[in-house]
């Protein structure tokens, strides 16, 4: 799958990927014409392993961001057997940035939410490029609780800049909606399973991100402000951005020594944008293992373990704790 | 989630340690008053009524019953868990603030009787980091709403947070949103009752958490009151703002508040919404 735009870091990847195209064209014409396509090849492995082993926290950003990414449109394609498209808001109308519906993961029926950003222009501009209005966070809310009702699990699929900034936006109640789909969604009687497939930007991943289960994919990232608007803020200029996604600790790796996600899904050699189907494999490995651990737990033991997971973040210093089990270290209970 | 420069219509915010001129030019009418008129009386404008800046302990005074206030969680103390270092380090900055305000964080939590009804109160303050949730903030009142569920205390959260969550401890702080906000759904599951006062300025990761699920959602007159920032929604959409968007009474138009309600007026207001749902 070779990017049009393209990476500017990939650019070795790019020159071995042609030059690899071109041997291959006369594949067979000698042994040693064959030696070297076999020499092209280890070559380019070994350049996207050391490429991708060593990616900065802004390249991470920009391969979260890649235009031939899988989205949750094409998992939806690549991972269930079937999805059925729930629309309604049954509020004010259909919001293209949020999919929503029933599908059948081998077997299992499951409701599917997740943010999608449309890979046409046309597709895009639809989708708002992923930024959800309050009506997609209804939709959202109105198929979980359908979903607890029916005894259905949920899978959200996390994949946006962020929520929509607009007039109508506000109007409509962005900060009520994104609040509620929290609340309701940390006392929903069902399992839910959250995965980051590229952007978890902020407030909008959050409002279909609490779950039993939160899960990244390797090379997303998830955080509380987009690099250009932390870099806007506290450098005064988008500049910064590369500045700011080194400070933000975002990464899947990073969060998940925060503590803040389960686990992290190893995406394919260069990239799910690589391989669109390994991709889809692991991500459906990942949630047909998942599933089956959290349909074994009892609904009050799974919402009792879903509050404490949300409850045990944060990073503090706790002295009266510490004070009393008598440690003379100022390192906290609250500390991960 | 940050809107850290959305100073319209705040009022100049008097950083304590700062001697205070004699005189204030109103936010809302322009005119030049005399300070401690306005101190006087809550803090209101003399002449238009404007609502300027007080601090979490001025409105714990407004708020509670003299003497009443007892802080819990004090002992609850930022960390700098990132290294975060824009033009100083985040521990740095932590110390200033401290100093500056005279607040270890920006929240204050604790109990207090409101007419002689006992009550959770958590009060966030604007000065402090813009009134920024991180991970001090988010188990201050995550601690402060298990109590109110335990003691079965009403809960009042007075909120004013330009800052939404704080950009500078990153995920964590986002993650401070659903703490906070599944704390509050097991509060409401065992029948108590939250009031949500929601002053100049309530934005971001706040407004798109706790400052919103109020069983009551009250505001001061004109507070900015919203999800994204101003600048950020003109950068995305190109076109000027409507007039008055974003404001305590822009969100009553829209649904989304329940009362304006004005400061000399609050702690009765409170008092008799617990009164009529019986807490
Ligand atoms: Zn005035």
């Amino acid at each position: 799958m070779a990017t049009q735009n393209g990476l500017p870091f990939e650019a070795p990847i790019y020159q071995l990927e042609d030059r690899l195209r071109e041997l291959l064209a006369n594949a067979g014409s000698s042994p040693e014409h064959d030696d070297e396509i076999r020499r092209v090849r280890r070559e380019l492995a070994e350049t996207t392993r050391r490429i991708y082993a060593n990616l900065t926290p802004w390249e991470t950003v920009l391969v979260a961001r890649e235009k031939n990414r899988p989205y949750t449109a094409d998992y939806l394609s690549l991972v269930f057997d079937e999805f059925v498209e729930l629309h309604g808001d049954k509020f004010f109308g259909d919001d293209r940035a949020m999919l929503c519906g029933f599908a059948n993961l081998e077997q299992q029926k499951v409701v599917v939410i997740g943010h999608q950003k449309g890979r046409t222009y046309k597709e895009r501009s639809a989708c708002n490029f992923g930024c959800a209005h309050p009506e997609g966070y209804r939709k959202a809310l109105a198929k979980m609780r359908l979903a607890a009702k029916f005894g259905l699990p949920v899978i959200c699929i996390i994949d946006t800049p962020g929520a929509y900034p607009g007039i109508g936006a506000e109007e409509r109640g962005q900060a009520t909606v994104i609040a509620q789909n929290m609340y309701e969604m940390s006392r929903l009687p069902t399992p839910i399973i959250c995965v980051v497939i590229g952007e978890g930007g902020s407030g909008g991943a959050l409002g279909i991100g609490v779950g039993d289960r939160v899960a990244m994919l390797e090379h997303s990232y998830y955080s509380v402000i987009s690099p250009e608007g932390c870099a806007g803020i506290l450098w005064k200029s988008h500049q910064f951005a590369e500045k700011a996604a080194k400070a933000l600790r975002f990464r899947s790796r990073d969060l998940l020594q925060f503590g803040i996600v389960d686990s992290v899904i190893d995406e394919p050699l260069g990239g799910a944008h690589r391989d669109h189907h390994r991709m889809a494999a692991r991500l459906k490995q990942y949630l047909i293992k998942t599933l089956r651990e959290l349909r074994a737990v009892p609904t009050p033991d799974l919402l009792l373990g879903r509050y404490e997971k949300f409850r045990r973040m944060g990073a503090f210093l706790d002295q009266a704790s510490i004070d009393q089990s008598g440690q003379a270290s100022t390192e906290a209970a609250g500390v991960r | 989630m940050a809107s850290i420069d959305e100073k319209r219509g705040t009022a100049r915010q008097p950083k304590r340690g700062v001697p205070h001129g004699l005189w204030l030019r109103c936010t809302g009418c322009k005119e030049t008053i005399f300070r401690s008129e306005a101190e006087k009386f809550f803090n209101l404008c003399p002449k238009c009524g404007y609502h300027f800046y007080v601090t979490a302990k001025e409105r714990i005074n407004q708020v509670l019953d003299t003497g009443t206030f007892e802080e819990w969680d004090k002992d609850v103390l930022p960390t700098d868990p990132l290294n975060f270092h824009d033009n100083k380090p985040y521990s740095e900055r932590l110390t200033a603030e401290q100093k500056r305000t005279g607040l270890s964080e920006a929240a204050v939590t604790g109990t207090g009787m409101i007419r002689a009804r006992r009550v959770a109160f958590g009060v966030t303050d604007s000065a402090f980091i813009m009134g920024s949730m991180g991970s001090v903030v988010g188990e201050r009142l995550a601690r402060l709403v298990e109590r109110a569920t335990e003691q079965r205390l009403p809960l009042i959260i007075v909120s004013g947070s330009g800052g939404g969550a704080r950009m500078h401890e990153g995920i964590l702080s986002l993650m401070q949103m659903a703490k906070v906000s599944a704390a509050l759904a097991r509060y409401d599951q065992a029948g108590g009752l939250f009031i949500s006062v929601l002053t100049n300025p309530t934005m971001g990761g706040v407004a798109a958490s706790f400052a919103s699920l109020g069983d009551l959602i009250f505001a001061e007159p004109r507070a900015l009151i919203g999800f994204a920032g101003p600048r950020t929604i003109m950068a995305t959409i190109r076109l000027e703002l409507p007039k008055g968007f974003q404001t305590s009474e822009f969100l009553l138009e829209h649904g989304y508040i329940d009362r304006i309600v004005t400061r000399d007026k609050l702690k009765s207001e409170i008092a008799r919404a617990i009164d009529y749902c019986g807490k």
